[in-house]
């Protein structure tokens, strides 16, 4: 028995530690600026208030400009989910192409396309600055939808084909003897079977994109940044007289989206987490 | 079928135009824009030479050995406890991977206030009464790499757990009964009979973290931003300085081609071992 008690008391005291900075930032966001001047910022709010939210939400001053973090997360959004289903979408078809339909140098560029997973970012900058230069889509949200489709492919690609690896090719076979074609047969056979490996695609896509930092800033500046490099633009611009309660709400609201979609769809996030890193 | 072929022609092509394109750059003379021309190792003998260079691959040997034992030990510890019949499990498991699921830019700011001695863990210490109390790690030379090393590996250790966990859970329920049946203890069969089914396992987490290591660019820029002074900075961060701060895009590029080896000599040997492994099966 007590065992029992030291492993629950060890668990609890973990469970405490990746908790911490979540409810510091959470309990600082409720906080009045003046409750934390020339304090710890860790502590109980005296006097809860919302105010820091409204703040953050259309007001606060990000690289000089006064419109708070919500066009910023507007950007965001549009990035994210356009380039999240078109990158699904895609893969789920090249997937199935690979996986199931076949055709010659099939794992040539299988191969080509996971390597893709794998190849940092600091290899695509300089081209991609150019590319998008070049078809126009400089400081575009569109470009960013463009390079987020492209990188994405590798990842919902491998992940599709690795799930459609598992249905009997015989299925297939029997369709296209019967002169099915090829979407015919991704939409009526393939298709239906394909909503968790779709849901897996879907939250690893909005997860990565949402969260990531190095393209939104090299290639996007200023009010079309997404969230992430406002974030940074705040704490690099406000260094002078800082506002952690304002910053905290910016932060959260920023985290919100991903940690949502996390809560609710927990056993495909890690499904794409495996899938993702051992590959 | 015809229409798939864009899609993947630009997702598989990309990876050789790009990366061909970009080690074509490094033997360039470019600066702020890509000039042709070729200057031979000129690039890569002037980046290895700076400061910053030498700082970068320090930390990152610093880091990537701190950042994956402490990880991983991390996500062992937790995956054992867990194994445990723990009551509440997921619960508990959402609690230890949601770091995962935000960005490390958010993360690293929350973790830069906390550790920041003026505002964060020091000062509050301090106000309870321990005037003497110091952790100012965030903003010392020489320790200020060690705080990329706590958050990082606080944002990836439910991950490393989340991988063992599914080890621990998947040896053969046939070999347990029978040790149960010789007659030998859980503490036992844990050690002699589950932790030693894990090699393989422990491999492929150090692979994945070693290669997150050497990736990390979002979390130095949230929490130290490469400081104090350039005391923090990393192969990723070297890159970027050079391609966007100075617009030398040449030695940018040769410092990402380094970046990749560096990833290439971590993830080859591995695919070989796991190759090798593969076929002995």
């Amino acid at each position: 028995m007590n065992r029992r008690w030291i492993l629950y008391g060890l668990v609890l005291v973990l469970a405490a530690f990746f908790l911490t900075p979540l409810v510091v930032v959470v309990l600082t966001s409720l906080r009045p600026n003046e409750e934390m001047a020339q304090r710890s910022l860790i502590g109980w709010p005296q006097a809860p208030t919302l105010a820091n939210y409204a703040m953050a939400w259309s007001r606060f001053c990000i690289a000089e400009r006064c419109v708070g973090v919500a066009p910023y997360l507007a950007n965001s959004l549009l990035m994210t989910v356009p380039a999240t289903i078109i990158s699904t979408l895609l893969g789920a078809v090249a997937g199935f192409a690979i996986a199931l339909w076949r055709f010659r140098g099939d794992t040539a560029i299988f191969a080509l396309v996971t390597l893709g997973v794998f190849l940092p970012e600091q290899m695509r900058l300089i081209p991609w600055v150019i590319v998008l230069r070049d078809i126009g889509l400089s400081n575009t949200i569109t470009g960013l939808i463009v390079v987020h489709v492209v990188q994405g492919l590798s990842f919902t690609t491998l992940f599709c084909r690795n799930y459609f690896v598992a249905v009997p090719q015989d299925l297939i076979k029997a369709a296209r003897i019967d002169g099915a074609g090829f979407y015919r047969i991704f939409w009526r056979i393939v298709l239906p079977l394909s909503p968790p490996i779709l849901v897996v695609c879907a939250i690893w896509q909005f997860t990565g994109i949402w969260n990531e930092f190095l393209y939104g800033v090299t290639f996007l500046t200023g009010p079309a940044q997404p969230i992430t490099a406002a974030i940074i633009a705040i704490s690099a611009t406000v260094t002078t007289s800082p506002q952690y309660g304002v910053q905290s709400a910016a932060v959260l609201l920023a985290a919100l989206p991903t940690l949502a979609v996390y809560l609710f769809g927990g056993r495909y996030f890690m499904r794409g987490l495996t899938a993702g890193a051992v590959r | 079928m015809l229409a798939i072929w864009p899609p993947l022609i630009l997702s598989a092509g990309h990876v050789v135009v790009f990366t061909l394109w970009t080690a074509w750059l490094s033997f360039t003379p470019s600066t702020l824009l890509p000039e042709p021309g070729f200057v031979g190792w000129r690039n890569y003998t002037s980046v290895m030479s700076t400061r910053n260079f030498h700082v970068a691959y320090v930390n990152i040997v610093i880091f990537g050995i701190g950042f994956v034992l402490l990880t991983s030990a991390l996500g062992l510890l937790l995956a054992i406890l867990l194994d445990q019949r723990v009551r509440g499990e997921n619960m508990f498991r959402t609690i230890f991977l949601y770091p995962m699921a935000v960005s490390f830019v958010v993360t690293g700011t929350i973790w830069s206030w906390l550790l920041n001695p003026g505002i964060g863990i020091q000062r509050l210490v301090r106000d309870w009464g321990w005037t003497g109390f110091r952790f100012d790690w965030l903003v010392d030379r020489d320790m200020a790499i060690y705080t990329l090393v706590i958050a990082g590996a606080w944002q990836a250790a439910g991950f490393a757990m989340a991988l063992f966990l599914a080890g621990l859970r998947s040896v053969d329920n046939e070999i347990i009964k029978a040790a149960q049946i010789d007659g030998a203890g859980p503490w036992r069969i844990y050690r002699r009979v589950v932790l030693p089914t894990m090699g393989p396992i422990v491999l492929a987490v150090v692979v994945i973290l070693l290669q997150m290591a050497i990736k990390t660019f979002d979390l130095v820029r949230a929490l130290t931003g490469g400081g104090p002074g350039i005391a923090t900075n990393m192969p990723t961060t070297v890159v970027y300085d050079f391609m966007f701060q100075r617009g030398q895009i040449g030695r940018g590029a040769a410092a990402a081609i380094l970046m990749l080896a560096a990833l290439v000599v971590v993830i080859v040997p591995y695919r070989l071992h796991q190759r090798w492994r593969g076929r002995r099966e």
